[in-house]
């Protein structure tokens, strides 16, 4: 019914029966048209709008290239009308009103609103101005049909800003929006509620958003995202509460609120980059499972962000190719901040420097990991983000992955390819390995369309080199035969820069530009000869018959820029065509009156060349042409006349310029150099459309230079900085909370929180502190010993079990923490360190300990030395150990070992370990770390009291993963100064180390004063031989050679394996992998503790569980190659034992047994 | 972001605008006009074009364009994609993307474009929540919309966008539950004049076509997977999977959508299935050209060689070409000199060919540039570079779907040069 009733109803003017008649042709049209096979019905709505759509379409749609539409009033329109063709008479006296409009509008049934709506939407999509019916359709914002809502909106929108006040009647609608139970309704409400651009509602704007960012729906707090640079670009005085928002958005979990987050941050504040270290690795990991065009403005910021905080991975070679400035940036490490700040002030020490290896940033790498498989997306706009991303980013050597991937989308759309080929264009000159294998993919296809074959050209001169420009200039050849014009001229261009860039083949192109001087196309010929001229320019002597050949085509040539060319060269080179040259002249002379300007300006060049080389034939020549030249229209030449007159023919009055006519016009001219028009594009971010243009749109964010040194990455860290300060637990709980999620793996709270945990208890970590304040390994055996004295039997067994309990939790802790990233153990220590340090001024006995072992040293090294010839305490003692430990620091365990901790806690939980592998034998996968039954560490002097003019330097290996670089070998270090004055800028220089061996020196101990110790840890990678490593070790005043030696047995780690690994590992290292000794066993190492105490003391092995007890089984790793060593001992009668060891590397066993034998023998 | 968007037609009238936040009087599309002006072919705009305060970015597809107006810096692909996403789901819903489509449907894309754009950032692009936002117009809809005067507005709010697999709707059902999977290879190949391969790669793509009920999880395992050198995927490929295993696994859209594209780059795997046998030549001084062109089957592994389809741009001079076919027909267009030749299905036994004489413009000198000649061409039921799908495995639903697996070969940018 209600289409009768609109049929009947609506046709209200004359126009309508032309409008039938046409609507019914096109419904014909339609019809026949596959277009929309179902729209009758469509149509019949159709032709019901029509009569009123139509009306608009002519009134402005014929004059539509025209200017305004927007706001346009009813004149503008009137007048447009008038112009109108077609029927347009009709309307002249029609007055544009939408009464009709109005009173369905106005009418209680849903329908007839609807098709008034639906008409003025139609209005405005067409551009009309429909601003008259503002009131009308304002009331129907409450309407409660969803879909004339929708409508309504969408015209809100559009002329809200026209209409201020009648606008404001609709807000309280929206109000009510935001509180619906609905979350869509309440989305939909702030979305149109923040599109209104009226001045009036900004804060009612800003509470939304406020409210809508902690909205419990993602949906909605998306949408709030998306209303915060509406705000701004309205009112942006609300900067400062807008950040607040976005920050807290920011932090938010969701996928789908990360990419409008983002995109709202780089409206409002993209220089607010602090905003997002805390969330920089959650965004990371959300990247994958964001919507597509999030990925991409997310990428973008990343890349920015990234420049300003990591280092340049191609630190190393760019420095080679600067020849070696900034040495200071060398020295950032990223891994301690401590070190970094440190070294930074070494700068002096380049030559060290050179030989360090850049160690990129965790969260750098984090970065190129997790964008890397969205090379495979579809979207071509977030494969061109990461491309950009790893272009500007990754290290040299990995930037090549993006090829493929761009290659890809030239298969797209024309315009996408348009705009990958630019930057291609860019990448290709800084990189251009990386395309060399996909030279093929930018051949040209005759169907391309001129501007992609511009760009494809470039490319490939981009990409052309000695090995590939044979077939690039056979491809060319095909080129130069298109009908295209424009890309033939660009074609021979391109022949030109390879010609110039590739020295062998430059007289092949030559030769080849010039067989081009004879084609027919004339436009061929003058770029030809244009280029042929720049050629030239490089080696004139060599091509004189080229020059001959090219003076003959005067006669043909009509191109001015190339009749110029060739008279240019001609004069130029004019010594070299004595004979032709003023012939040349001879004829432009002739034909000077007839030239365009730029050819007359180098006739006039030419004869006054000349007139200086070969003044006795061409004097009259010369001053004919000056002569035409003085009354030529265009002052420019009348001009250059006059001044060469003056300048060349000598008169009484010449000045002294005359002299040196010659040297002004035959000076050696610079040959040009033809560069790629992309050359230095890349200091605007790839992608970008500042980078398309070639200059910097709106709003473009700089993309920062890498930093020297690199900032504090601790930033990123979720923890809250100043963590240490804050001592209440309600704001570290805070932080766990948030901790999780950030991490890769799940499940990792229970260990986050027992590290948390540890500060709080306050009861004195003794051994922590200890090792941390006095460093010496010898020391904090010391003060352990002491503690062992007071004991506690009784409660042996109940802390054993809790201690059990305890290792663990440790242990998940530890391969939880090795797997992740190292930062964040290092930032943990540096929190116990400067808790225990807190700690141990109330602790009084770790005060105590401290300052005896600093003060007797050299007793504390008799005693050291004792007990290393002590056979170690058998099985029972070190459970009294264990638990003396545990009682002290139940909760304060150490989780994470580090090569700042001293080795004695590890010496406690190794042993401990050792002997829990006794008692559970369990499938439980035990870190290698903690298992490392370490025992007594050795200790080595580096440096004599008596040599080191009162510095003492000892140094023992660690046995602790060597946090920044897992290939290296911890090497601990125990300063004490002996000396009266004090020590300053102790550090390491002057490295000598066999090919592949590498150190990471200890930060710079700025100052040690006099009586005092210190320790430090430094890093090397011995590659898995026993040279040693030697170099300085500096103070402020003296520089001591020393030289640091493994024993083979320090070159390896421990790993665990079960018997069964163990058994299946030891059959494949058979044969001459394997050897075997017999030997007798010391009297006091016949049980098997001792042995394991012995193996392990002599080389960083973990034992592995065995069923007999007549075998002892070990294994290891060896630090560089990881490869796998295990070692057996098994004991017969009498003491009487073999030893056997399994390893790859045959150099290591043989030592191996070398050591296990006098260890076990002694 | 993007501010507006300007539909032209490619007589230059403006016959759609929307805006996104304040409006852009459309007087900016003069610079547009006056670079469409300079440009010789259509397709030679620049997609980018710089206004002294704005930014114009478009594109050009089924002879219209979309005109896409930028304030500040954004990155020009991500506009790009965008317009593109629009055709497609323009193409999604109306069939075809023509100006009278649009004209009729005119507020289907007012709120299509509403519902896409916030602000000028893309919010719901996913065809499939689009559609249950916005339901596209059927032959029945319409009607029962005519006299009911609804509209296609989704009566009730979506949930796709909430839902943990955003691009599939929720509550799905079918009583015939079908997957059906495409796999469709293009050759896009060059071919010297003496019939060498200059360069030749294999794009492929896999179009789906998934009506399944519920939350199906489908894997798809391929015999030889190795063969894909370089794949993009639907984001609804679980990555990790297909790098860890070769496998596609995934929860599919409903409806149709392309699964991946992928492509096989090394030259000796790309087989060439015709060869053609050309010699067009010119003779200096004389106003005849000899034209003569012989097609024939080369690798097709025994299927039949279809819908073969020759065409030519032939030389400015070219006045007419008087041909002899001896299969399909041919048609030469004097004005812009493209011959056409529609050969149909090779046969092997008659080599098909078209010979004859060109007539040359009199006096005119012989136009030295050599036609290319490019060449569509079918081959059912097998894909070129051997690709095969093993298996479809189906979990997470109880019912037995319905699957089916279709290959097909065509020639892409396959170009001989002469």
């Amino acid at each position: 019914m209600t289409t009768m009733q609109k049929l009947l109803q609506l046709p209200v003017n004359a126009v309508n029966i032309v409008k039938t008649v046409q609507s019914q042709v096109q419904g014909q049209e339609e019809d026949k048209s596959p277009v929309l096979t179902p729209d009758n019905a469509q149509q019949a709505w159709y032709s019901a709008v029509q009569p009123d759509e139509l009306r608009h379409l002519r009134s402005g749609g014929s004059g539509g290239g025209g200017g305004g539409s927007g706001g346009g009033s009813e004149q503008e329109e009137r007048g447009l009308q008038e112009e109108g063709g077609g029927g347009g008479g009709i309307f002249h006296t029609q007055p544009l009103r939408h009464d009709d409009l109005k009173e369905m509008l106005d009418s209680n049934k849903d329908a007839l609103k609807l098709e008034a709506m639906k008409r003025i939407v139609a209005m405005i999509a067409r551009g009309k101005n429909a601003s008259d019916l503002f009131p009308a359709v304002v009331k129907n914002v409450a309407c409660k049909n969803i879909e004339v809502k929708k409508l309504v909106y969408v015209y809100l929108v559009r002329y809200a800003e026209e209409q201020q006040d009648l606008a404001l009647l609709s807000i309280s609608t929206f109000q009510r929006g935001l509180k619906d139970p609905n979350q869509l309704i309440r989305a939909s409400a702030l979305r149109v509620l923040s599109s209104i651009r009226v001045t009036i509602i900004v804060p009612i704007m800003m509470l939304a958003i406020k409210e809508a960012a902690s909205d419990m729906s993602p949906y909605v707090r998306k949408t709030a995202a998306h209303a915060i640079p509406k705000l701004y670009s309205l009112d942006p005085e609300q900067k400062d509460q807008l950040i607040e928002v976005i920050e807290k958005l920011l932090a938010d979990k969701t996928t789908l609120v990360a990419g409008s987050v983002v995109m709202a941050f780089e409206e409002v504040c993209p220089e607010r980059i602090d905003l997002i270290h805390k969330n920089y690795r959650k965004l990371c990991n959300l990247l994958i499972d964001v919507e597509e065009w999030g990925q991409v403005v997310i990428i973008n910021m990343l890349t920015r962000y990234a420049r300003t905080q990591f280092l340049n991975p191609n630190i190393n070679e760019s420095l080679l190719e600067e020849g070696g400035g900034g040495d200071k940036t060398f020295y950032c490490s990223d891994e301690d901040e401590d070190e970094d700040e440190e070294k930074e002030k070494q700068a002096e020490v380049s030559a060290l420097a050179k030989r360090k290896p850049y160690v990129m940033d965790p969260d750098h790498r984090l970065l190129l990991r997790n964008t890397k498989p969205l090379l495979q997306s579809r979207n071509a706009a977030v494969v061109m983000a990461v491309a950009q991303l790893y272009f500007h980013l990754a290290p040299k050597a990995e930037v090549g992955v993006i090829a493929k991937a761009l290659v890809r989308l030239l298969r797209s759309h024309s315009e996408v390819q348009f705009v990958v080929l630019q930057n291609v264009a860019t990448m290709t000159i800084k990189r251009r390995g990386m395309f060399e294998p996909y030279l093929k993919s930018f051949y040209i296809r005759s169907t391309d369309p001129t501007q992609i074959k511009i760009l494809k050209l470039e490319v490939l001169t981009n990409l052309a080199n000695e090995t590939n420009i044979s077939t690039i200039l056979r491809e060319f050849q095909t080129y130069i035969k298109s009908m295209d014009k424009d890309f033939v001229a660009a074609t021979i261009q391109a022949i030109g820069r390879c010609a110039t860039n590739i020295g062998e083949v430059r007289d092949t192109c030559l030769n080849g530009l010039v067989q081009l001087l004879s084609n027919r196309d004339e436009l061929v010929v003058a770029e030809s000869v244009v280029v042929i001229k720049k050629l030239l320019q490089m080696q004139p002597e060599k091509h004189s018959d080229i020059i001959k050949h090219m003076a003959k085509l005067t006669d043909n040539i009509q191109v001015p820029m190339a009749r110029a060319s060739i008279l240019w060269l001609i004069g130029e080179y004019c010594e070299h065509v004595p004979k032709i040259a003023p012939d040349v002249l001879r004829k432009m002379a002739k034909s000077f009156t007839n030239e365009e300007d730029i050819v007359k300006l180098q006739i006039i060049n030419l004869a006054a060349k000349l007139y200086l080389t070969n003044s006795k034939q061409t004097k009259l020549l010369t001053q004919y042409v000056l002569n035409l030249a003085k009354y030529d229209q265009n002052y420019d030449i009348r001009d250059r006349a006059r001044f060469i007159r003056q300048l060349i023919v000598p008169t009484e009055k010449s000045g002294a310029l005359s002299k040196y006519a010659k040297k002004l016009f035959l000076a050696l001219k610079p040959a040009p150099v033809l560069e790629s028009p992309f050359k230095d594009r890349d200091h605007f971010q790839l992608g970008s459309l500042s980078h398309l243009l070639n200059a910097k749109a709106g709003g473009y964010q700089e993309l920062p230079d890498w930093p020297e040194s690199a900032p504090d990455p601790s930033v990123r860290n979720v923890e809250v900085p100043e963590w240490t300060k804050c001592s209440s637990r309600e704001k570290r709980k805070e932080k766990k909370v948030e901790k999780p999620f950030y991490s890769d793996s799940e499940g990792e709270s229970g260990p986050t929180e027992s590290a948390d945990s540890e500060p709080d208890t306050g009861s004195g970590s003794e051994s922590v502190s200890v090792s941390v304040e006095s460093g010496s390994p010898s020391d904090s055996e010391e003060s352990e010993e002491s503690s062992e004295s007071d004991e506690d039997e009784e409660e042996e067994e109940k802390e054993k079990k809790k201690k059990k309990k305890e290792i663990k939790q440790m242990q998940a802790s530890e391969s939880e923490q090795s797997s992740e990233d190292d930062r964040k153990r290092d930032r943990k220590i540096k929190e116990q360190k400067s808790n225990s340090e807190s700690e141990s001024d109330e602790d009084s006995e770790s005060e105590s300990s401290q300052s005896e072992s600093s003060d007797t040293e050299s007793e504390v090294e008799v005693k050291k030395k004792k007990k290393v010839s002590e056979p170690k305490p058998p099985s029972k003692p070190l459970k009294k150990e264990k638990k003396e430990m545990s009682l002290l620091d139940l909760d304060d365990f150490e989780p994470t070992p580090s090569p700042q901790v001293t080795p004695v806690n590890t010496f406690l939980s190794n042993s401990l370990v050792t002997d829990l592998e006794g008692l559970s034998l369990s499938d439980s996968v035990l870190s290698p770390a903690t298992i490392a039954p370490s025992s007594a560490l050795k200790n080595y002097e580096l440096l004599h009291r008596i040599t080191g003019e009162g510095l003492s330097v000892e140094y023992c290996f660690s046995r602790q993963a060597f946090s920044p670089d897992a290939n290296m070998v911890a090497v601990q270090m125990h300063f004490t100064n002996n000396a009266t004055s004090d020590t300053k800028n102790l550090h390491i220089e002057d490295v000598k180390l066999q090919s592949g061996m590498r150190v990471k020196e200890f930060a710079e101990i700025e100052l040690l004063p006099a009586g005092e110790a210190t320790t430090a840890v430094m890093g090397v990678d011995f590659c898995d031989s026993t040279q040693a490593a030697n170099f300085q070790l500096c103070t402020h005043t003296r520089k001591f050679f020393v030289s640091i030696q493994p024993p083979v047995g320090e070159l390896m780690r421990p790993v665990f394996l079960t018997e069964n690994e163990f058994k299946k590992e030891q059959s494949q290292l058979m044969g001459m992998n394997e050897i075997s000794e017999n030997l007798t066993l010391d009297a006091k190492c016949r049980n098997e503790h001792a042995i394991v105490q012995r193996v392990t003391t002599a080389a960083n092995l973990s034992r592995v569980p065995c069923g007999s007890d007549k075998e002892c089984r070990f294994a290891g790793k060896t630090v560089t190659s990881g490869s796998l060593v295990l070692a057996t001992v098994a004991t017969k009668d009498e003491g009487a034992a073999q030893l056997t060891v399994n390893c790859e590397k045959m150099v290591i066993g043989t030592m191996l047994v070398k050591d296990l034998l006098l260890a076990l023998t002694q | 972001m993007i501010h507006s968007l300007f539909l032209v037609n490619a007589s230059g009238d403006i016959f759609l605008e929307k805006h996104w936040k304040s409006v852009v009087s459309r007087s900016v599309c003069d610079y547009f006009f006056e670079a469409q002006e300079r440009a010789t072919e259509p397709e030679n705009v620049p997609p980018v074009i710089s206004t002294p305060h704005h930014y114009l970015i478009s594109v050009l597809r089924h002879r219209i364009y979309f005109v896409a107006v930028i304030q500040s810096e954004v990155p020009p692909l991500f506009v790009i994609e965008f317009l593109h996403r629009v055709v497609d789901t323009f193409q999604d819903y109306f069939g075809v993307c023509t100006e009278a489509a649009i004209k009729d449907n005119v507020v289907v894309v007012y709120e299509l474009l509403e519902e896409m754009l916030d602000n000028g950032f893309p919010l719901a692009t996913e065809s499939n929540i689009l559609k249950e936002l916005i339901k596209p117009p059927t032959i029945l809809r319409t009607m029962v919309n005519t006299i009911t005067g609804s509209t296609n507005v989704g009566e009730q709010l979506p949930t796709g966008q909430l839902s943990v697999v955003p691009w599939r709707r929720t509550g799905v059902k079918y009583t015939n539950n079908e997957a059906y999977f495409d796999v469709v290879e293009e050759i896009d190949a060059i071919i010297d004049k003496s019939g060498s391969t200059i360069t030749a790669e294999i794009q492929g793509v896999i179009d789906a076509c998934v009506k399944l009920t519920g939350m199906p999880d489908l894997t798809l395992s391929f015999m030889n997977p190795r063969l894909l050198d370089d794949v993009s995927f639907h984001p609804c490929v679980r990555f990790k999977r297909w790098e860890a295993e070769r496998i596609l696994s995934f929860i599919p859209p409903d409806g149709n959508f392309r699964l991946l594209s992928y492509h096989v780059s090394s030259q000796n795997l790309v087989a060439i299935p015709v060869y053609v046998k050309h010699n067009i030549t010119f003779r200096e001084g004389s106003s005849q050209g000899r034209f003569d062109l012989t097609l024939g089957p080369k690798q097709t592994m025994g299927k039949a060689v279809e819908a073969v389809l020759v065409s030519s741009q032939l030389p400015r001079g070219v006045l007419n070409a008087n041909l002899n076919p001896s299969q399909g027909t041919y048609t030469f267009d004097p004005v812009t000199k493209l011959l056409t030749w529609d050969v149909g299905k090779i046969n092997p036994q008659k080599l098909p060919s078209l010979k004859g004489t060109m007539s040359l413009q009199a006096g005119a000198s012989k136009p030295d540039e050599n036609p290319t000649i490019n060449i569509q061409l079918k081959i059912q039921q097998m894909a070129i570079s051997g690709l095969k799908v093993n298996r479809l495995d189906m979990y997470g639903e109880k019912y037995k779907p319905f699957k089916g697996i279709k290959y097909m070969t065509k020639a892409g940018k396959f170009q001989v040069r002469t």
